[in-house]
Parts: C-alpha cells; sequence; structure tokens
C-alpha cells in the first residue's frame, strides 16, 4: 500500500503541467473529401503497425462526423478523478448548456488499460439567456468555460469540445485504446490517430493526444525547441498553458491564428513554418511581401525544432512538417480520400495500392477539406 | 605640495632587449617616456602612465611590460587602495571624481549565471554548416491582425521597422567624445554587416551622411547637432532619455574637444564645454515623452522608428510600460555596468541596476500588460560576447547594443582614461595626430571581423539548441538556466535553476 502510495505521488508530480515532458510518437490520419463516413478501426489498425513508435503511455484518436444524431450539439468529453468533480462539473455545465443527453462513455475491459478516470460525454446547446447576456462570441465562450473547467475544478478534464467530433484517448498502447473505447463503433469522414513515446512516466489520462479545443485537434510528434517562445507569446493572448506540452501550444497557436485572426491555413503553415530567408527574398514581390509581414507579425509563432503535425478541424485536416522535416512523415491518395503517417506501412495496412505516395516537404501543408457539395 | 598617491603601475623596460629606436617616445601622448641625449639613456615617468599598452604594442624588441605597482597601504578590508586615493584627490582638487568606461566594481555579472540549453537525443540538434540559420531580425511595432484583399495578398497597418541582418548593433558613442576616425569605422562597419551604429548626442559629422542608412540618430537633453537634415539622415531617430553608466544626469564634453570640426557638427562655439542638462527640458512627464516621439515622426513623415534610450534604474518597468505606450517604436535599455566617455565615478560606480534583471522585468511586464509586440527592446551595458547576446536574446531582447567591445575591437585597452582626451589609439581623442592612428579600413575590418565571428558563435548556439531562427530563441527562457542564484533572482529573471 505505501508503495501504491509512493507511485501516486510520484505520477502526480511528474504529470503534465507540473513537468514539461517530451515526446517522440506515431501519427496518422485519413479524411475522406466526399464525406464518406470511414470506420474507426482503421485508425486503430494503421497505429498496430508502428507499435513500436509508441511506449504505451498514451494513445488516442479524433473523429469527425461520428455524432450525426447530434450535429449541432457541442459534445464534450470529460474525465473525472471522482464524483465530486463531476457533480461540481456538470452544474457549471448545466448553468451555461442545454444538456440533451448525457452518459459514460462506452467501454469495455482491455487488458493493458489501467488506472482509467470516470469518462463522461455531454452533448448540449449553449442557453440563450448565457448567449445574449455574455459579451463574447459563443465560441469563445465555450473555449472560455473549457478552460474554466480545466483549471478551476480540481480533478475534471474536458478533453473534447467541438460539434459532431470527439477525442478518445488514454493510457496505453494507440490499440488499446482504441479497443478500449469501442471505437469499431464508430465511422466519421476523418480520424486522426496518435501513440505517444514520452521521455518521462507520466500516468495521466489528460495527457494523452489528440489535443483538442472547439473544433481544433491535434496530434503532433516531436519536440519544439521553440517551445517557451511560443508558449510566452501565446499567453499575451489570454490562452493559458497549463499542460506544458508542445501540442497544446500548437493547438492554441492555430486557433489564434485561424480561428481569432482569421488567417487561412496555408497562411498558418506559413507562420509556424515558414520558407527561409534566403529564399523568401528570391521570389516575386507580392509573395515576398507577404512572407516578410506575416514573418515579421508574427515572429514569436514561428516554431523550431522537430515536428510533424495532424491537424483536424470542421470540414478539413491539415498536415505539416517543421521547416527542416525533422520528422518523418508520408502522405497518400486513394480516390476521395487522403492519408497521412509518420510511416508508409500504416498507410498501407489500411490502403494497400493508394493512388500516389508522397514525402511533403518541411513546411509544406497537406490541406484537405470537404468538396463543396458534400458540405452538410 | 606633497603628492600624497603613488603611481599605480610602474613601466619596465628590459634594458637588454631595447634597441633605443624611441617609438615608446614619440607614441605616448601622455609622454611617460623620455630620452636623454647627452647619456643616450631612455626614462619613464610612471605617474603619468595610464596603461593603455600603446607603447607595449609598438616596441619592435618586446623590451616593455606595464606592471600594477607593489608599493602598498597597509591593507584594509574597509577603506581600501581606492578609497584612499579617491579622498586624496578630492582634498587635492575640491571636485568631483570624474572616470571612463564601464564600473570596475564587482558586482554580480548575470550573464555569468546564466547556462544555455543544448539538444540530445529527443530533438535534433542542427548544424550551422549544413542548414540554413537565421539571426535576421527586425525592431519596432508589429502589427496584430490582417486583412484579405481580394488579390489574395494581405494587408496590415504599416509600422517602420529597422532590419537587422546581425541581432547586434553599435550603440551611440558621440562625435568629440570619440574620433571622427572611429565614427568612419562604426559606419563602415555598419553598412558592410546590415546593421546600424548610433551618433550619440553630438550630431553627424557631414561627411558620413552617406552612411545614413545605417545610422540611427541620436536626439539628446543638449539637442546638440539636432535639425531636420540630420533627423532625415538616419533610418531612426533615438531619443535618448539616459545612459547607464551615469542614470539621472546628463553629459560633459570638455571644451578641449571641441575643435573646429566638433563646434560646427554640434552647432556649438569652438572651445565652449558642451553641457548637457540632466533631464530634457521639454520632458518632465510620460506624456511630454509622447509629444516629443511624434514631433520627431512629424518631422519625418512617420517613417523612421523612435526608439527611447533609458538607463536600467529600480523602477525601469513600469517606465518602459510607460514608454511603450507613448508611441516609442523601440525601447533601448543600458544597464549600469555600461561604458561611458566621462561620468562622475560616484555616479558610475553606485546608481542604477544591472541590465539582465532590467531586461526581464521589462519584458515580462510588457507582456503581462498585452503591449511587448507594440515595441522592440534592445539591450546594452555589458553585452561583452556572443554569449552575453544568446543569453539577452533569450531573456527577450530583440537585439543588442555594444559599445566598449567595438572599442576594444578598434584598439582600446580599457585604461579608463577617455575623459583626459588623450587617447594614443586614436578613438577617445579629438587630437589630430592621435585620431590619424586610427586607420578606417583597419577598424572597420576589425568591427566586421569581431561581429561576423559572435554572429557565427550564435549559430553555433542557436543550432545546439535545436533552433534555426532568432524568432524563436527570442523570449524562450526555458533555455536558460540559473546557477549559484537565489530563488528572488530566478524569478525576476524567470529561469529555473540549473538540474531543475
Amino acid at each position: 500500500m505505501e508503495d501504491y502510495e509512493q507511485f501516486r505521488q510520484v505520477a502526480e508530480k511528474n504529470r503534465e503541467g507540473n513537468v514539461r515532458i517530451p515526446s517522440g510518437c506515431a501519427i496518422c490520419g485519413y479524411f475522406s473529401r466526399k464525406g464518406n463516413a470511414l470506420p474507426a478501426s482503421d485508425a486503430v489498425n494503421a497505429m498496430s503497425y508502428m507499435h513500436d513508435r509508441s511506449n504505451g503511455l498514451g494513445g488516442g484518436f479524433a473523429g469527425y462526423g461520428i455524432y450525426p444524431d447530434f450535429p449541432d450539439h457541442y459534445a464534450f468529453h470529460v474525465f473525472y478523478d471522482n464524483d465530486r468533480a463531476r457533480e461540481e462539473t456538470e452544474t457549471f455545465l448545466k448553468a451555461r448548456f442545454d444538456i440533451s443527453n448525457m452518459e459514460r462513455i462506452p467501454t469495455r475491459k482491455v487488458y493493458g488499460i489501467k488506472g482509467a478516470p470516470l469518462i463522461w460525454r455531454y452533448f448540449g446547446t449553449l442557453l440563450p439567456e448565457v448567449k445574449a447576456h455574455t459579451e463574447l462570441d459563443e465560441e469563445e465562450y465555450v473555449c472560455r468555460s473549457v478552460i474554466h473547467i480545466n483549471t478551476g475544478i480540481k480533478g475534471a478534464y474536458v478533453f473534447s469540445s467541438g460539434k459532431n467530433m470527439g477525442v478518445f484517448k488514454g493510457v496505453g498502447y494507440p490499440e488499446d485504446v482504441g479497443e478500449y473505447y469501442c471505437l469499431d463503433g464508430y465511422k466519421g469522414y476523418c480520424w486522426t490517430a496518435h501513440g505517444r513515446y514520452p521521455t518521462n512516466t507520466p500516468g495521466w489520462w489528460g495527457g494523452a493526444h489528440p489535443f483538442n479545443i472547439l473544433g481544433y485537434t491535434v496530434v503532433h510528434n516531436g519536440e519544439i525547441s521553440s517551445y517557451d517562445a511560443n508558449r510566452r507569446f501565446m499567453e499575451i493572448y489570454g490562452y493559458k498553458c497549463t499542460l506544458l506540452t508542445d501540442t497544446e501550444v500548437i493547438t492554441y497557436i492555430i486557433d489564434y491564428l485561424h480561428r481569432k485572426r482569421k488567417l487561412t491555413l496555408s497562411d498558418v503553415a506559413k507562420v509556424i513554418a515558414p520558407p527561409f530567408w534566403s529564399r523568401i527574398e528570391k521570389m516575386e514581390e507580392q509573395e515576398r511581401e507577404k512572407l516578410t509581414t506575416l514573418r515579421n507579425m508574427y515572429a514569436p509563432l514561428l516554431i523550431t525544432g522537430p515536428f510533424s503535425i495532424i491537424l483536424g478541424y470542421p470540414g478539413g485536416m491539415m498536415a505539416l512538417n517543421d521547416r527542416l522535416k525533422l520528422r518523418s512523415m508520408v502522405a497518400a491518395e486513394k480516390d476521395d480520400v487522403v492519408y497521412v503517417s509518420s510511416e508508409e506501412c500504416a498507410i498501407r495496412s489500411i490502403c494497400p495500392d493508394p493512388d500516389r505516395t508522397w514525402s511533403p516537404a518541411g513546411g509544406e501543408p497537406v490541406i484537405v477539406e470537404l468538396d463543396k457539395e458534400c458540405v452538410k | 605640495m606633497i603628492d600624497y598617491i603613488q603611481p599605480d603601475y610602474e613601466v619596465v623596460r628590459n634594458k637588454d632587449l631595447c634597441v633605443k629606436c624611441k617609438v615608446c617616445v614619440r607614441q605616448c601622448a601622455n609622454q611617460v617616456h623620455a630620452y636623454d641625449e647627452k647619456r643616450d639613456a631612455l626614462y619613464v615617468d610612471n605617474s603619468k602612465c595610464v596603461n593603455c599598452h600603446r607603447c607595449v604594442s609598438l616596441c619592435p624588441a618586446h623590451a616593455l611590460k606595464i606592471v600594477k605597482t607593489d608599493h602598498c597601504f597597509k591593507p584594509s578590508a574597509n577603506y581600501t587602495e581606492d578609497i584612499i586615493k579617491d579622498i586624496y584627490r578630492q582634498a587635492d582638487s575640491g571636485g568631483v571624481l570624474l572616470s571612463s568606461m564601464g564600473t570596475p566594481k564587482s558586482y554580480p555579472v548575470y550573464w555569468d549565471k546564466m547556462l544555455i540549453n543544448a539538444s540530445q537525443v529527443t530533438n535534433p540538434s542542427i548544424d550551422p554548416l549544413r542548414e540554413p540559420m537565421e539571426i535576421k531580425t527586425f525592431l519596432g511595432k508589429k502589427p496584430e491582425a490582417l486583412e484579405y484583399l481580394p488579390d489574395g495578398s494581405i494587408k496590415t497597418e504599416k509600422y517602420p521597422n529597422l532590419e537587422l541582418k546581425v541581432p547586434i548593433m553599435f550603440s551611440a558613442m558621440s562625435y568629440g567624445s570619440i574620433s571622427k576616425n572611429a565614427h568612419l569605422c562604426l559606419a563602415r562597419a555598419a553598412r558592410e554587416l546590415g546593421t546600424f551604429y548610433n551618433t550619440g548626442e553630438g550630431g553627424l559629422h557631414e561627411d558620413l551622411y552617406e552612411y545614413g542608412e545605417n545610422t540611427i540618430v541620436q536626439v539628446a537633453s543638449g539637442r546638440f547637432g539636432v535639425h531636420p537634415a540630420y533627423l532625415r539622415a538616419g533610418s531612426a531617430i533615438e531619443i535618448k532619455i539616459g545612459q547607464g553608466a551615469k542614470p539621472g544626469i546628463g553629459g560633459h564634453l570638455p571644451g578641449s574637444k571641441i575643435g573646429e570640426d566638433v563646434s560646427r557638427t554640434r552647432m556649438i562655439p569652438m572651445g565652449s564645454d558642451a553641457i548637457s542638462p540632466a533631464p530634457h527640458h521639454d520632458i518632465y512627464s510620460i506624456e511630454d515623452l509622447r509629444q516629443l516621439v511624434y514631433s520627431l515622426k512629424e518631422a519625418t513623415d512617420y517613417k523612421k522608428p523612435v526608439i527611447v534610450k533609458i538607463a536600467a534604474v529600480h523602477n525601469v518597468a513600469a517606465i518602459a510600460s510607460g514608454i511603450a505606450r507613448s508611441g516609442a517604436d523601440i525601447i533601448a535599455i543600458d544597464g549600469f555596468r555600461g561604458g561611458t566617455g566621462a561620468a562622475p565615478t560616484r555616479i558610475r560606480d553606485n546608481v542604477g541596476i544591472p541590465v539582465e534583471l532590467a531586461l526581464a522585468a521589462v519584458d515580462t511586464r510588457l507582456r503581462e500588460e498585452g503591449i511587448r509586440n507594440n515595441v522592440g527592446i534592445v539591450v546594452g551595458g555589458s553585452v561583452r560576447s556572443s554569449a552575453d547576446v544568446v543569453k539577452a536574446v533569450a531573456l527577450g531582447a530583440d537585439a543588442v547594443y555594444i559599445a566598449t567591445p567595438a572599442l576594444l575591437a578598434l584598439g582600446c585597452h580599457l585604461c579608463r582614461s577617455c575623459h583626459s582626451g588623450r587617447c594614443n589609439w586614436g578613438i577617445a581623442t579629438q587630437i589630430p595626430e592621435l585620431v590619424n592612428r586610427l586607420n578606417p579600413d583597419i577598424g572597420a575590418r576589425r568591427l566586421v571581423n569581431l561581429v561576423t565571428a559572435w554572429a557565427h558563435e550564435i549559430m553555433e548556439m542557436m543550432g545546439g539548441m535545436g533552433i534555426n531562427s532568432i524568432e524563436a530563441l527570442r523570449g524562450n527562457r526555458l533555455m536558460l538556466r540559473g546557477i549559484g542564484l537565489s530563488q528572488k533572482e530566478l524569478d525576476i529573471l524567470g529561469i529555473k535553476h540549473a538540474g531543475e
């Protein structure tokens, strides 16, 4: 018993937010341009081929278009340490949202998954009177509510908060996490997946990836050397980097540039992984002006160090490598489906005969979006 | 009258090596060396020696060396030799003690108490010999938002920025305090390096207008040499509120240094002392500063960034916050270990705070208030090496100002006697024979070499951290660790201790 207590204390001390934990990883994602419902089991299967890129300390998945019955509801997925945290969070949510449905997220017993928290989900819309009285726009209000729960309610952690999408993550190998969450029952037009290889010993489910805020999810492989420069810039704009992970700050950067500053995603990519000055100087005037302005005005958001990320967002997916391509990332295409993965074997495991495969250059984003006629 | 003060240094001549070429006699403007023809012997007057090494460096036989005298007072840890001598000097003269260059006192150097990170395994280091490594930076206010135009181009507010190919500029040294040749060296080097030098408060010599694109023109409390063409000549205008070596007081250039050229450049009579007042007499508060900032912008069509330079003092964070809201584009912070051509000794040695702490406090405060992107931050006042530059940038500076290292590159030996006006190296003097000793071509080359060498070292250190762009180093305090610092010091610097 004493041993357990000691383990718990160490685990608590070393969990995300208390220390900075670099990690290597495997990532994978696929997207149907026509909005076809693709099975989550493909993602689970693909990740099993990259088993050695994870070490059993974190795995997770994000799916889009998975809740067709509640397309306009915020789907909150929440981890609770105990019922007290759950009650407090539910009181908070019910005061602000019209909750149409709440339930335990279905799970099954899996060897290799242990220490799971209580896992609940809620489908809700913002109460009209709350919406009328806040100075903020709706998304910002929801975003701050999530941050409030995560930083203000002890033992509660909202790990998914978008509409018609959801994150499923935990401590374990990704294929076990997929099994645990019964992902074989889910379908969506886009899935992203993550297997984690942290260089530390956390045991906290909230620290697994994908990281989510509103409709954005990020899976990330790498260790960024610009972390503190990025973090300190984001904190100027009210973002609180509580997990101290790269993925968290990258998600906030994208949220800031794309949602708040309305930059196009290809320009977001040019801010975080810009071309070198030597290349910019050789560009035509208009492009040179634009890139110089972007690099200058958002200089603190440039990300250095190795990374490959897959960003999921409502209606689209973007994959991006750091500008030196210090992490492997392969893309492939078959009919209307685009695949991205750390290793090609994972893609071939679910799509043995792609129309083409390529290795996107550093800093060059792969962006896929739903065809216009397929947007519901 | 008895001279209570014995010489600090002894000039030692090895008579076996000396060839009596008398170069020492000709080179020493302080007349330390003398040749007696009758006896065919060389003599020295140690009392005149300032330990500038001119004679030592030029002696072809290496027959000379300067040693600190072992003549001593009765030792006391309280009344040290320096203190005793200063008291004698003031009892002799009744005056304020003057000194030059940065304080020699042993205050903590925080640069030396911070260590830089490097990558191992989880994150690759980047080799600057094989991969691009970017150290170009922009100084000035940044727009926050942009708009897309129908053709896909972007529209933002435009603010004047300085573009620096290296994050190192030459800090303010006036023509008058240093020679025209020294200014020429700085100007030429700045042009070649793609950076800037600063006129200081002495105006801009007419021969140097051609280097305007690489010049920052200063407007100080005396307004010496300030006129519309001067303001338009440079790429940026710096309002000097204070200097790290002498916060709270003005400048003093003795009339003996005001010859014809200096007089014309400064727009003051020949031979008159140039005494700039302690405050600007049109700036008694922050709103007055705003008016001067906008007057200067009006005078230059809002095309040039305005820098406000302040000395690092106790309340520096709040002052910087005020400046960031005053319309200034760049704040320059000068630390108390910074150099000077002449300052009252007691002020130089006792007033102000270290620039490392000031920088950390300012950067943190401006971020807390959400106005960090309104201004660029430049720090000076004892940035001595490329490692200091890396640490300054990691603490949050956009660029640094260097002056003492630049003078050292030109041959200065830090004898700290600039105020005498008899600089044997042709730097801090206006005596034509001495000024001619400084060759502008060679001097400029040495400055370019120095900064280029630092740039290489900066790139090596960045590469080691896995950072290939200086933007990603700026404010990246996780890349620093303190060594031997108290928790309070770590908190102010915003860094962790080594091992954490």
